[in-house]
């Protein structure tokens, strides 16, 4: 029921719009989610738009995970 | 753009620094833990990229009450089906459901005797169905948790708007925090640590299991559905459990906050109020279902159709009550793979795409 695949609005008609889903249009319902843009990727579930995702988060994830791995990297006995 | 969109999946499944982070969970689960997903969209993800496999023999990942379909009562079930033998009926429902056997029959058997059974995508979608078939009623049914119950709130608001008189919802809806209790309240149930569902997170927030982490203090995390997502909160759960300080982590902030999903946070409230409900597996818990509020009582089909269903014991053999609170796995199952089977299943379990019997039979060919 839950699509994980990150889809981006490609274009808004009041509380409808088009999402980009790795390649393929879909409509879906943004009724459940405040302050949407065209371009914004977003998290789909049963047609409902429920969250905006937040690059600046993701980047920081990924800059956090790198420092783990270089650490666990580091202690690995030779 | 696209950029971005490497940024959101391609950029969490480096297999590089996965291969990082499993080194260093292998050096920290020093002990035997056992880590529960709460969350079928999980199941698929940690089978679909062999997580199970690739973790060190002192972890054992169980799959809890997370898949929808799976914890909807037998109970209910019949009542879905009772709702089809309506001749004035059309139910439309998620997919998943409509081979999951009730007591005597399921949907999908109703549907071949002659009841009128559509599956859609999304609730708006039988709002939509309601307005072409003004002559019949259009009952939707509502299981899911507070990922889903805002999407049908939504369809209910709109058919409000629309003036339908023919569209309803079964609402049998569940909470996941009042299940974390229930679990962490079981006697038998032993749990080291939760990896909390990332989607009903994106709405509830990280907020809303602050009452459950101060009643029961034992290590939580919210994980997104990546592989690095995935082993980047199974890391820090195990960091929790080996240095004994639980905490409650959001290892998903791209997609979840503190404070979840306001505005879909007000539709569900607009539409539904805490009840009690009575889950497969864990039996009745108080405050954990979502029913109608009294004033929008036109769009309950509860309320409008009169459904009796006797009590039935669950289908001989069937462990799913078990392995929905993690005592048992599919293989344990004396019907898994011999009378049960995707084809020909006995439980739900076995149904849905998100079923943890499914999932095993699907990706482990029925071996632990
Ligand atoms: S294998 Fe089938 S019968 Fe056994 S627990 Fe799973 S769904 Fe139930």
């Amino acid at each position: 029921m839950c699509l994980a695949i990150p889809s981006q609005i490609v274009q808004i008609d009041g509380h409808d719009a088009t999402i980009d889903v790795a390649g393929v249009r879909r409509r879906t319902s943004l009724m459940l989610l405040e302050e949407v843009q065209v371009g914004d990727y977003v998290i789909v579930h049963a047609g409902f738009a429920i969250q905006k995702l937040d690059a600046q988060a993701a980047l920081e994830t990924l800059a956090l995970l790198r420092e783990a791995a270089a650490a666990a990297d580091k202690d690995v006995p030779s | 753009m696209n950029d971005s969109s490497k940024l959101f999946s391609e950029d969490f499944r480096d297999p590089a620094l996965a291969r990082s982070l499993l080194r260093g969970i292998a050096r920290r689960a020093d002990r035997p833990m056992r880590l529960m997903e709460v969350c079928g969209t999980h199941t698929m993800a940690i089978f679909r990229h062999g997580i199970r496999t690739l973790l060190p023999p002192t972890i054992t990942l169980l799959s809890g009450p997370g898949c929808p379909v799976c914890v909807t009562d037998a109970q209910e079930i019949d009542a879905f089906i009772a709702l089809s033998q309506h001749d004035e009926v059309i139910v439309a429902t998620f997919g998943d459901l409509i081979r999951v056997p009730g007591s005597y029959t399921s949907l999908q058997k109703e549907s071949a005797e002659g009841a009128d059974v559509r599956v859609v995508y999304s609730a708006m979608d039988a709002v939509q169905l309601a307005q072409a078939q003004p002559d019949k009623t259009v009952v939707f049914l509502g299981v899911g948790f507070e990922t889903t119950a805002p999407t049908i709130a939504a369809a209910i608001l709109s058919a409000q708007a629309l003036g339908l008189a023919n569209f309803c919802v079964y609402a049998a809806h569940k909470t996941v925090p009042p299940a974390l209790s229930a679990l962490m309240g079981h006697p038998a149930v032993a749990i080291d640590g939760f990896l909390l569902p990332g989607h009903v997170s994106v709405i509830i927030g990280l907020a809303a299991y602050r009452d459950f982490f101060q009643a029961h203090p034992t290590p939580c995390v919210v994980a997104g559905f990546e592989p690095l997502d995935l082993l980047q909160a199974i890391d820090a759960l195990v960091t929790q459990v080996a240095d004994g300080i639980p905490a409650l982590e959001n290892c998903y902030p791209r997609a979840v906050t503190d404070s979840g999903n306001p505005k879909a946070r007000a539709v569900m409230d607009q539409v539904f109020m805490p009840c009690d409900a009575r889950w497969r597996g864990l039996g009745p818990i108080a405050g954990s279902g979502l029913a109608i509020r009294p004033e929008l009582a036109r769009f309950d089909a509860a309320r409008r159709f009169k459904i009796a269903v006797v009590e039935m014991p669950p289908p001989k053999g069937c462990a799913c009550g078990e392995i929905l609170i993690g005592l048992k796995t599919p293989p344990q199952c004396p019907l898994f793979r011999k009378r049960c089977t995707p084809m020909d299943p006995v439980g739900p379990c076995m149904v849905s795409s998100e079923g943890t019997c499914a999932a095993y039979y699907r990706y482990h060919g029925g071996t632990d």
